[in-house]
């Protein structure tokens, strides 16, 4: 073989290593949302469902039943127990110990407890620990029209993390110029948070947060016209489509399997996933203003984002890349503990 | 009848594909041929089972009829006539029609004595068609995946597929089909505007010949691709229109399962900066 020949060789072995992730193989699955011919269909790659499939597993754990008993509570046997102490003391040391494997399999219980002193406050990790448990046990009770009979663990969302992959803080946007092309409205460039798109990369401070903004975008007229206002600028609709990106890519979902796209807002010709999704939107922005803003203080430097605010939630820090975390798979009847407060 | 004076040079027998002499013959200005008669046949059964489906469905509004194909979990066998059938049969009969139409074009060129450009022109038309409705279905594994026949369902379809991508403008193939459309135009405007002014002079003056026509380009842009060079032009830039709207369909599921945007990953991926 010469020269010129293992040159052309080597260049088409290095454009075929390059379109390797360019392209998948064509073996796929499709779901159907709407009528037939709606073109309301979801496509996955083989390849990726089995990766969602193999990331969303929840791994064996010895569950830890309701003991509902006449024994002794939580609150009443250990020092300083201020939410789970409605447990039995037997339930409230199994539900310690799942949390640990959930959380801290690592570090272990010292993650949170000072050894030898489990009732100090010393470590900001509990009290941190305390929030969330309530807001978990909030979640199950109170927003049973996002989260159906399912419920949320702590293992939806930290999945053996200290913090949950998932979260994010208020950005300060990419670095620019200075001058006219100083101010980028934070777009115009492949963002990850919302699809590698290059529309708005934080869409979660303006819809997500403790005020968020109206998700209504979609003019009433065919047409603008002289004494009707437009109900939404160009960037209000970018944005929105931002937050859609992001919750799309959070549920391994595309825009059909709430919409159907000829008439957006449409609320009759929309599949019924889209209620659950809107009480999601309702939900998001509650906790965060309820449970993770609030947590500013007492989080360490290195904890917060680079705007000094607390980590915060998002559609992604449950679902993961599905469109029910974990498959809708319950884990409220092994760890009844956080169906909510237990009545006295 | 009177005849075009161009037309002693087209009627002449023989150039038939099948059939031999049986159909090569004329009615009125028409060719018939072999081809003329499966394509009449065709685009009959096809426009009656239409019409059909159209007195199955809930309106006779022409924007609103539409005439969908099977659910998804037939997959890729029949359904009965009133679940997609309908379409299914509909689609071969489209088929038939536009392959038909090709090679009576190709019949028609073969008595002319030209070359074959019209009906492979056309062939990359009734590829993009095929594309959708057999190509795609068939790689993704379900006729579901074809679109509606109907003038509003076909564009709904349209939306809600792009949507499935997520962003379908970040699609590389559809960006260049976009681009020889919009391509295509421009070059057709500037080549009909030029024309209509050659042939149209002011009271007075006489038509103007390509001469004046490739002067004037080279005045305006510095170059002109000249009379027989626009053609060649307008054929590449329309096929091409053509060829990457079907690429960039059957590309859209079978080969990328994900939203569009992120397809462009490779770019951030490319070890040079990564």
């Amino acid at each position: 073989m010469n020269t010129p020949m293992l040159g052309k060789l080597a260049a088409c072995g290095f454009a075929l290593i390059m379109l390797q992730s360019c392209w998948e193989a064509p073996n796929t699955q499709s779901t159907q949302t709407g009528f037939r011919g709606t073109g309301m269909i979801d496509t996955k790659n083989d390849k990726t469902l089995a990766n969602l499939q193999s990331l969303n597993r929840i791994p064996e754990a010895a569950p830890v039943p309701a003991d509902t008993g006449p024994g002794p509570k939580a609150k009443d046997v250990f020092e300083n127990v201020q939410v789970l102490g409605d447990l039995s003391v037997a339930e409230f040391t199994g539900t310690m110990v799942a949390i640990t494997s959930w959380v801290s399999p690592e570090e272990g219980c010292t993650y949170c407890h000072v050894a030898g002193n489990f009732a100090s406050e010393e470590l900001y990790t509990k009290a941190v620990s305390r929030r969330m448990m309530e807001m978990t046990r909030d979640i199950n009770s109170n927003w049973t029209d996002h989260v159906g009979e399912t419920g949320v663990t702590c293992l939806t969302c930290h999945r053996g993390n200290n913090v949950p992959e998932y979260i994010w803080f208020e950005q300060d946007g990419p670095r620019t110029a200075a001058g006219m092309s100083a101010k980028s409205y934070q777009q115009n460039h492949a963002a990850m948070n919302v699809g590698s798109t290059s529309m708005l990369s934080d869409p979660f401070s303006k819809y997500l947060s403790d005020e968020p903004a109206a998700i209504r975008v979609i003019a009433q007229n065919a047409l603008p016209y002289k004494g009707v206002d437009a109900i939404s600028s160009t960037q209000d609709t970018e944005n929105t489509y931002s937050l859609m990106v992001h919750m799309s890519e959070s549920l391994g979902v595309n825009c059909t399997a709430c919409h159907n796209t000829r008439a957006f807002t449409s609320w009759e010709q929309s599949p019924p996933a889209r209620m659950t999704a809107w009480h999601g939107l309702q939900m998001v922005p509650e906790l965060n203003k309820t449970y993770l803003e609030p947590l500013g203080p007492t989080y360490p430097a290195n904890r917060l984002g680079p705007l000094g605010d607390a980590p915060k939630v998002s559609c992604a820090t449950c679902h993961q890349g599905v469109s029910k975390p974990f498959y809708g798979q319950s884990m409220l009847e092994d760890f009844p503990a956080w169906k909510g407060v237990r009545d006295e | 009848m009177a005849m075009l004076n161009f037309e002693k040079k087209y009627r002449v027998r023989g150039g038939t594909l099948v059939g031999g002499d049986l159909f090569d013959f004329w009615i009125g200005s028409f060719y018939v041929g072999f081809f003329g008669v499966t394509t009449i046949f065709f685009a009959t059964v096809g426009t009656l089972l239409i019409i059909y489906g159209a007195s199955l469905g809930d309106t006779w509004n022409v924007w609103r009829i539409s005439i969908a194909p099977p659910d998804l979990s037939y997959g890729l066998s029949f359904a009965p006539l009133k679940e997609g059938g309908l379409w299914q049969i509909i689609t071969i009969c489209a088929i038939g029609a536009f392959s038909s139409w090709a090679l009576r074009q190709v019949e028609i060129a073969r008595k002319l004595g030209m070359g074959y450009h019209i009906p492979i022109a056309f062939g990359f038309a009734i590829f993009a068609y095929v594309a959708l409705v057999v190509i795609r279905p068939v790689l993704l594994g379900a006729w579901g995946h074809g679109f509606p026949y109907g003038i509003l369902s076909h564009l709904d379809w349209v939306s809600n597929v792009g949507y499935q991508f997520l962003h379908f403008h970040y699609n590389p193939a559809h960006m260049l089909a976009v681009s020889f459309f919009f391509a295509n135009v421009l070059a057709l405007s500037l080549h009909g505007g030029l024309v209509l002014s050659a042939t149209n002079p002011p009271q007075g003056e006489t038509v103007k010949t390509p001469d004046h026509e490739d002067t004037y380009f080279r005045d305006i842009i510095g170059y002109s691709i000249g009379t027989l060079g626009i053609h060649r032009l307008g054929m590449f830039l329309a096929v091409s229109a053509a060829f990457w709207s079907a690429i960039c369909i059957i590309i859209s599921g079978p080969f990328w399962s994900k939203g569009w945007p992120e397809w462009w990953n490779w770019w951030l991926e490319l070890p040079v900066w990564n």
